[in-house]
C-alpha cells in the first residue's frame, strides 16, 4: 500500500526535477560563473549597480502600488460576494475567472488597442470632442495592465478565507453586543487574514516579475527589472548576468513565501 | 441517489460533446491519420528531401517557397526570427540546426569569425551573375573575398516622417533631440542603431569602440529620452502609418510600404551619414543538406524571386536582372534605392568582438534604464 502511493507520485517527482529543480539549478550555476566559465560574485553584485537598482525599485514601487490596488477592490468584492447567496455568488466569481482562460498576451494586446493613440478609447473620444490623454509608455498604464491581469488571484483568496468564516461566531459576537464596526475589525479581519496574505503573495510576485505588460503598455521606454533579465537573456546573450540578477530577485519571492507560509499555516487561502 | 444522477449528467454530457466531435471536424485520431498520409505523400512529392530555411519574419514572398517546392521537389521547412540577436544564440548553440539563414552584414562577420557558416559553392549558383557588382564590392566589407555570402537586401537607416506633421526640413539626426517634436518622436529599441544615430550627429563612427565617444553617445541618448514617444523596431512602421507620431527611425526597405498606406510619410537620410546595411543568405558550418541549400540559393538569385520578393517586401534588391523589370518610379527614388553618393556617406556595421558588444548593451541600459527613486526620492540624483 506504502508503495504503490510513492510510485502515484512518481509522475510530479518527475515533473518538478526536469521542470523545476533542474532549471534552478542552472540558474543558481550560470549566475555564478562569468564568460570563461571561472567562479565570479559579479553577477549578484551587479544588482547594485545604478541602471539595475533604479528598475529593482521602480518595480518594487509599482508592484506594492498594484498590490494595494488589488486588495482595495477585492476586499470589498468579496465581502458583497459573501453577503451573496452561493448561486449567486459563485456566478459572480465565475464571470472573474472568465477572462483567465484568455490568453494573458491578448488580454494585455487589447489593453494596447484600447489605449493607444489612434486606439480605440482614443478615436471614440476625439469623435466627440473630449479630451484625450496618452497612457502608453506612462507607470499608471503598466499598473491599470497589472491590476488587470492579477486581480483574480486577489480576489479569489479572499472570497475563499471569507466564505469559510462560521456565521455563528459573527452571530455570537452581535449577541455580545459589538456593532459592525467591532464585528468586522475584530472577527472578520482577522479570521480571513491568511486569505489576505495569500493574496498579496499571489499578486506581488507576478508583478514583480513581469515584464510582458511593461513591454507593452510601457511603450520600452519604461525598464522593469523582470524587463532587464528579460534582454539579457535574449538580445544582449548574457545569460550568466541575467541568471545573476534573477538570484537577487528570488530572495524577494522567497520572503513573501515565507510570509505566506507563517500567516497561513493551513494553506486556507491558497485553495481555489 | 442524486450524486447519481449528478454522475450520470456528466457522463451524459461528455457523450454528447464527444459524439459532436466525431460528426464535426473529425477527431483528433483522424488528423493524425491525415498527417501519416501526408508525410507519405510527401515522399513522393518531395524527391529530393527538405531544406531548412531561417529569414527574418515577412520577408520573402510566400508563394515563392510553394514555387520552390514545386519546382525542385524540395521540402522546405521555414522558420523566421525578429532580431540577428535572437537569431544567433540558437545557431551557436546547433548550428544544423538550420540549412540556409538570412543575418545581417555584421552578424554574418561575426557567425564567420565563429566558423558558424561555410564557404558557397559559386559553381552551384549559376544566378549569381545577376548580382550587382558594386553590391558584391561592398559586401567584401564584412565578408572579404566573397565567401559566404549571398546579398538579399540592402538599404540605409534613416528618418521616416510625416511631411503633415513637420514644421522644419528634416535633413539632419539633430531633428530627433528638437524639442517641438516631444513625445512625437519614436526611436529604434536596437543597441546598434540606436548608438549610431548619437555617434553619427556627434560625428563619430558608427563602428566606434573609444570609450569616451561611446560615453557621449549614451549621454545624448539619454537627453532624448523624454522626447520619445516609444522605443519600437517592427511597430515603428505600424505607428507611423497610424500618424501616432511626426518621426521614427527606420530601414529604408520599410519606406515604400508605409508610403504607399499613408501618403505623408516620406524618408531621409541625414546629411551626417547613416548605416548602410546588407541582408545576406549563408549556409551554416553544420547544415544537413547543403546541395539543396545552394539551390535554395540559387533559386532567390533568380530575375523572377528576386523581383516577386521586391514587389512583397519592398526592400531593395541588389538583382540587376531583377531591377530592370521594376518600375523606374521606384528605381530613381533615393529613399527605395540609396544613389552611390548617399550610400558612400554612410558605414556598415562591423562586428566589434564580445566584449565590445557587452560594453555597448551597458551603457543602452544606462539610457533605457530609470533612475534609482524611491517613491520620488532619488538617493544618487544629482543635487539640485
Amino acid at each position: 500500500m506504502e508503495k504503490s502511493r510513492k510510485l502515484l507520485a512518481a509522475p510530479y517527482l518527475i515533473w518538478m526535477i526536469a521542470f523545476t529543480v533542474i532549471p534552478l539549478l542552472m540558474i543558481v550555476y550560470y549566475g555564478l560563473i562569468d564568460r570563461n566559465g571561472s567562479f565570479t560574485w559579479e553577477n549578484v553584485m551587479a544588482m547594485v549597480r545604478p541602471e539595475h537598482l533604479g528598475a529593482l525599485f521602480l518595480s518594487l514601487q509599482l508592484s506594492v502600488v498594484c498590490t494595494i490596488v488589488c486588495l482595495l477592490l477585492s476586499y470589498p468584492l468579496a465581502m458583497i460576494l459573501r453577503g451573496k447567496g452561493v448561486n449567486q455568488s459563485s456566478f459572480i466569481v465565475f464571470i472573474f475567472i472568465l477572462p483567465m482562460w484568455m490568453n494573458f498576451l491578448l488580454r494585455t494586446y487589447a489593453w494596447l488597442n484600447l489605449l493607444d493613440d489612434g486606439g480605440i478609447i482614443h478615436t471614440i473620444c476625439e469623435r466627440f470632442g473630449l479630451p484625450t490623454v496618452s497612457l502608453i509608455g506612462t507607470n499608471a498604464a503598466i499598473i491599470l495592465g497589472m491590476v488587470y491581469n492579477f486581480l483574480p488571484f486577489m480576489v479569489l483568496p479572499l472570497y475563499n478565507a471569507l466564505m469559510k468564516i462560521d456565521e455563528n461566531i459573527i452571530n455570537a459576537a452581535k449577541d455580545l453586543g459589538a456593532n459592525n464596526i467591532q464585528v468586522f475589525f475584530r472577527i472578520i479581519l482577522p479570521l480571513s487574514f491568511p486569505g489576505i496574505v495569500s493574496g498579496i503573495t499571489m499578486v506581488f510576485v507576478p508583478s514583480l516579475t513581469t515584464f510582458v505588460v511593461s513591454d507593452l503598455l510601457g511603450a520600452r521606454k519604461i525598464m522593469l527589472i523582470g524587463n532587464i533579465i528579460e534582454q539579457e537573456f535574449s538580445t544582449a546573450d548574457n545569460w550568466y548576468l541575467g541568471s545573476g540578477l534573477s538570484l537577487v530577485l528570488m530572495i524577494f519571492i522567497l520572503i513573501s513565501m515565507a510570509m505566506l507560509n507563517h500567516y497561513d499555516k493551513n494553506g486556507e487561502g491558497t485553495s481555489f | 441517489m442524486k450524486r447519481c444522477i449528478a454522475v450520470g449528467t456528466i457522463l451524459l454530457g461528455i457523450t454528447v460533446v464527444l459524439a459532436g466531435c466525431n460528426g464535426g471536424s473529425g477527431s483528433p485520431f483522424a488528423a493524425e491519420e491525415q498527417n501519416q498520409t501526408e508525410e507519405q505523400a510527401q515522399q513522393v512529392n518531395y524527391p529530393n528531401g527538405v531544406v531548412k530555411v531561417f529569414n527574418w519574419g515577412e520577408y520573402i514572398d510566400e508563394s515563392l517557397i510553394q514555387q520552390f517546392e514545386d519546382e525542385y521537389g524540395i521540402q522546405v521547412i521555414y522558420d523566421t526570427f525578429t532580431t540577428n540577436e535572437e537569431m544567433y544564440p540558437k545557431i551557436a548553440a546547433n548550428p544544423s540546426l538550420y540549412d540556409v539563414i538570412c543575418p545581417s552584414d555584421y552578424m554574418i562577420e561575426k557567425m564567420i569569425e565563429n566558423n558558424l557558416v561555410q564557404e558557397i559553392d559559386w559553381d552551384q549558383i549559376p544566378n549569381i551573375k545577376n548580382m550587382d557588382e558594386t553590391c558584391m564590392r561592398r559586401v567584401e566589407d564584412f565578408d572579404p573575398g566573397n565567401k559566404y555570402t549571398v546579398p538579399y537586401t540592402w538599404g540605409t537607416v534613416g528618418i521616416l516622417y510625416n511631411t503633415k506633421m513637420v514644421t522644419t526640413p528634416i535633413d539632419s539626426w539633430s531633428v530627433l533631440w528638437d524639442e517641438t517634436y516631444e513625445n512625437n518622436i519614436i526611436m529604434q529599441d536596437s543597441v546598434r542603431d540606436a548608438f549610431m544615430v548619437a555617434l553619427k550627429l556627434l560625428g563619430y563612427s558608427c563602428n566606434s569602440t573609444n570609450e569616451n565617444e561611446l560615453h557621449e553617445a549614451m549621454e545624448l541618448l539619454k537627453e532624448q529620452k523624454p522626447l520619445v514617444k516609444a522605443y519600437a523596431i517592427d511597430e515603428v512602421r505600424d505607428k507611423m502609418i497610424n500618424n501616432a507620431a511626426a518621426l521614427g527611425v527606420i530601414y529604408s526597405g520599410e519606406y515604400l510600404y508605409c508610403h504607399e498606406e499613408n501618403e505623408d510619410l516620406a524618408y531621409a537620410v541625414p546629411k551626417e551619414g547613416s548605416n548602410l546595411w546588407f541582408d545576406g543568405w549563408v549556409i551554416t558550418s553544420e547544415a544537413k543538406s547543403v546541395e539543396n541549400a545552394h539551390k535554395w540559393l540559387d533559386f532567390l538569385c533568380t530575375a523572377d524571386a528576386a523581383y516577386a520578393n521586391f514587389e512583397y517586401i519592398t526592400y531593395a534588391t541588389p538583382n540587376d536582372a531583377a531591377k530592370e523589370m521594376i518600375d523606374p518610379e521606384y528605381l530613381n527614388d533615393p529613399g527605395v534605392f540609396a544613389t552611390e553618393e548617399r550610400m558612400d556617406k554612410c558605414e556598415i556595421y562591423k562586428y566589434l568582438g564580445s566584449e565590445m558588444e557587452d560594453t555597448y548593451y551597458e551603457l543602452w541600459k544606462q539610457v533605457k534604464a530609470p533612475e534609482v527613486s524611491i517613491f520620488g526620492w532619488k538617493p544618487f540624483g544629482e543635487k539640485e
